[in-house]
C-alpha cells in the first residue's frame, strides 16, 4: 500500500472489467446504475468466474465484503444473489449479480474461493432458503436450527408458536 | 393451575433442545469432549455460544453458535422510512453508534445524490462525534480485554474516561450510547455552546491517561506474557476471511477505508494507520491487535483536536447555521443498487441497499457487519490453542454481539 501512485494506474476501469468477465462467460448483462457497477451473469457460471478474477494477475479481487440475497416476490418469481468483490492491491470494486427461480433457488457456494462466502452464504441460506451447493457446512446460522420457513422472503408468514412461546406478541 | 397467560411450558427436554451441536456425541474420539462455552458467560463478550471440541486442554475445533441476540435488523429495515431505518442502525454496534450512524446516513445521502452539498460543519461534527465514539469502542475493547486476561484496574480506568466521552456525547443529543443523532442530510442539533472547549479540556485530561493505560496495560509483562504469539492470523487468511479493521490492520496491512476511501472530511485531516510490527511477538497477535486499537486512540485524539480547531475557526458556529438545511423532507431515491462502506471502530460496516424508486422504504437493506466477519476467523485461529488462550482470541476479536446477530 505504499506506492499509491502505482496503484491507481493498474485499476482498471468497468468496462475493462466487463470485457474480462466477458471472455470468462458469455451471456451476461451489465448493470450501469448500481454502485459500484454490477454485472448480471448466468447462475451456472458463478464459480467459475469468481475462481477466474480471483486468481487473474490483473483483476485480483482478493476480498469478498459482502454476499445479499434478495426476494424479488411473488409476481416477479425470481432470488437474487448479489456479490461484492473488492481488490485490496488494485482498489476496485465489482458487483456480481444472478438471478435464480424463486421455486428452487441454487448457486454454486464460493467459499472455497473466499473463506468469507462461508457466513456469508450461511446467512442468505438462513434469511432466503438458497441453497449454496458445495458449501461445506450449510447450517442455519442466526435463526434457530428448528424455525420453519425463510424470514426474509417477502411472502414468509412466521410460526404461530414457537417451541410452546407465541411468535405474535 | 391456570394455564392462561403462561408462555413457557417447562418441560425436562426444553434444557437440552438448545441448539443442536455440530459434532455428535457418539462421533468423538476417546479422548476428545465437546466443552459448551456460553452464551452467558462473561469472556464471550455478549451472547456468543461456542462449542469447542477439546483433546485435553487443547483445542481442536471451535464451532460459534450465533443468534441470541438476533433482532431482525434487515425485516425491520424493509417495513419503515429511510431515516426511521437510523434507530434500528444504532442498536447494531450498540457501542459504536455514531459510527454506524455516520455510514449509513453517508450511503442514504449518496443514493439521494445530496452528499456533496452538505455544510463543511455538518461533515465536521459527524468525524467529531464518530472519533469520540470510536475511541470509547476501543476503551471497551482493551478495556474488557485486559479484564479477561486478568488485570481488573484497567478496565475501571477506561469505563471512567469513557463515562467523560458518554457525557459529551450526551450533552449533544441527548442519549448516552443510541444516539439516532446523525441524520440523513444533516443533523439532529448542532454541538451544544461550549462543547468545543469542554472537549478540548477532555482531550487534555485524556492523553496522560492514555500512556498510563499503555504502560500499565499494554506494555504489561504479564499480559504481553498471555497474549504475544497467541492467535496469530497471518494477512492472507485475515483478506480470505473478509476479516477487516483493527484486526487486518494488526496483520501488518495499512489499509483503512477513512484513507482508502477518503469519505466525509478524513482527506482533510491529518492521521496515520498504525499497522501490528510484532513487536512482541509475531505479526497478528492478540498483542498486536490490542496495541493497534491504542494507537488507534491516539490518532483519533489528533483528529478530533483538528476538528475541534476547524469547528471553532473556520467553520464556526453561526446563527445561520441549520444542521438540518439539508434534510430532505422526502427520501426517495432513484431505483438502484447500492454499496457503501465505511471505517468502524471493528472493521469495514457496508450497507447494501435496493431502492425501487417508488417507495421510501428500502426494498432491501443488508447490513455487512464487520464484526460478524472477523468473527468468522475464530475457528482457524484457535486450533491448537489452549482454552485459557481461546479466551484471550476472543477478546482480541472485539466482537459485539449486536452487530454479529443484528
Amino acid at each position: 500500500m505504499n506506492n499509491c501512485s502505482k496503484k491507481k494506474n493498474n485499476m482498471l476501469e468497468f468496462s475493462q472489467l466487463a470485457e474480462i468477465v466477458k471472455g470468462i462467460t458469455s451471456n451476461i448483462l451489465l448493470d450501469e446504475k448500481s454502485t459500484p457497477k454490477a454485472v448480471i451473469v448466468p447462475s451456472a457460471d458463478i464459480k467459475k468466474l469468481c475462481q477466474e478474477l480471483h486468481q487473474n494477475p490483473s483483476t485480483f479481487f482478493d476480498m469478498l465484503s459482502c454476499v445479499t440475497g434478495i426476494d424479488n416476490g411473488v409476481e416477479t418469481n425470481t432470488m437474487e444473489v448479489v456479490y461484492n468483490l473488492y481488490s485490496v492491491p488494485f482498489n476496485h470494486h465489482l458487483m456480481i449479480k444472478v438471478i435464480l427461480h424463486r421455486e428452487n433457488p441454487e448457486v454454486d457456494s464460493v467459499s472455497t474461493i473466499w473463506r468469507s462466502a462461508d457466513w456469508l452464504e450461511r446467512e442468505v441460506f438462513d434469511m432466503y432458503g438458497i441453497k449454496f451447493m458445495g458449501h461445506p457446512d450449510l447450517r442455519r446460522i442466526l435463526m434457530p436450527a428448528d424455525w420453519e420457513g425463510y424470514p426474509l422472503r417477502k411472502d414468509f408468514k412466521h410460526q404461530e408458536y414457537y417451541r410452546d412461546v407465541k411468535v405474535e406478541y | 393451575m391456570p394455564t392462561e397467560g403462561i408462555q413457557y411450558k417447562y418441560k425436562s427436554t426444553n434444557l437440552v433442545d438448545s441448539e443442536p451441536n455440530k459434532f455428535k456425541e457418539r462421533e468423538l474420539r476417546s479422548e476428545e469432549m465437546i466443552i459448551n462455552l456460553g452464551p452467558q458467560h462473561p469472556s464471550t463478550h455478549g451472547v456468543l455460544r461456542l462449542e469447542v471440541l477439546m483433546d485435553g486442554e487443547v483445542i481442536k475445533d471451535v464451532v460459534p453458535h450465533l443468534g441470541y441476540l438476533h433482532r431482525c435488523f434487515e425485516k425491520h429495515a424493509e417495513s419503515v422510512p429511510y431515516n426511521q431505518i437510523i434507530p434500528y442502525v444504532d442498536r447494531m454496534d450498540y457501542v459504536a453508534s455514531m459510527n454506524s450512524e455516520h455510514a449509513y446516513a453517508m450511503g442514504v445521502e449518496r443514493m439521494l445524490g445530496i452528499a456533496d452539498q452538505l455544510p463543511k460543519r455538518v461533515e465536521y461534527i459527524r468525524v467529531l462525534v464518530a472519533e469520540l465514539n470510536r475511541i470509547a469502542s476501543h476503551f471497551i475493547a482493551i478495556g474488557t480485554y485486559g479484564m479477561d486476561i486478568g488485570a481488573f484496574t484497567p478496565f475501571f480506568w477506561v469505563m471512567r474516561d469513557r463515562e467523560h466521552i458518554l457525557r459529551l456525547l450526551e450533552w449533544t443529543c441527548g442519549a448516552r450510547l443510541l444516539y439516532n443523532y446523525i441524520w440523513i442530510g444533516g443533523l439532529y442539533y448542532d454541538i451544544p455552546v461550549g462543547f468545543e472547549e469542554r472537549c478540548s479540556e477532555f482531550i487534555n485530561y485524556l492523553k496522560p491517561k492514555l500512556s498510563e493505560l499503555e504502560t500499565v496495560l499494554i506494555e504489561n509483562e504479564i499480559f504481553v506474557q498471555r497474549t504475544a504469539n497467541v492467535g496469530v492470523l497471518p494477512l492472507d487468511l485475515a483478506i480470505n476471511y473478509g476479516v477487516t479493521g483493527p484486526m487486518l490492520r494488526a496483520s501488518g496491512l495499512r489499509f483503512d477505508l477513512r484513507k482508502v476511501d477518503g469519505y466525509s472530511v478524513y482527506p482533510e485531516l491529518e492521521f496515520t494507520i498504525p499497522i501490528g510490527e510484532g513487536k512482541k511477538g509475531t505479526t497478528g497477535d492478540c498483542w498486536d491487535r490490542t496495541w493497534v486499537r491504542m494507537q488507534e486512540i491516539h490518532e483519533s485524539v489528533r483528529i478530533i483536536e483538528q476538528c475541534l480547531e476547524r469547528l471553532q475557526k473556520e467553520h464556526k458556529r453561526t446563527k445561520e447555521f441549520d444542521p438540518q438545511a439539508f434534510v430532505p423532507k422526502k427520501i426517495r431515491p432513484a431505483a438502484q443498487d447500492f454499496y457503501v462502506r465505511a471505517e468502524n471502530p471493528k472493521g469495514e460496516l457496508g450497507f447494501f441497499f435496493r431502492a425501487d424508486g417508488r417507495s421510501d422504504i428500502p426494498f432491501r437493506c443488508k447490513a455487512r457487519a464487520c464484526s460478524f466477519s472477523n468473527l468468522s476467523v475464530l475457528p482457524e485461529i484457535s486450533k491448537g490453542v489452549l482454552v485459557a488462550d481461546l479466551i484471550a482470541i476472543i477478546g482480541s476479536i472485539d466482537v459485539v454481539m449486536g452487530e454479529v446477530d443484528r
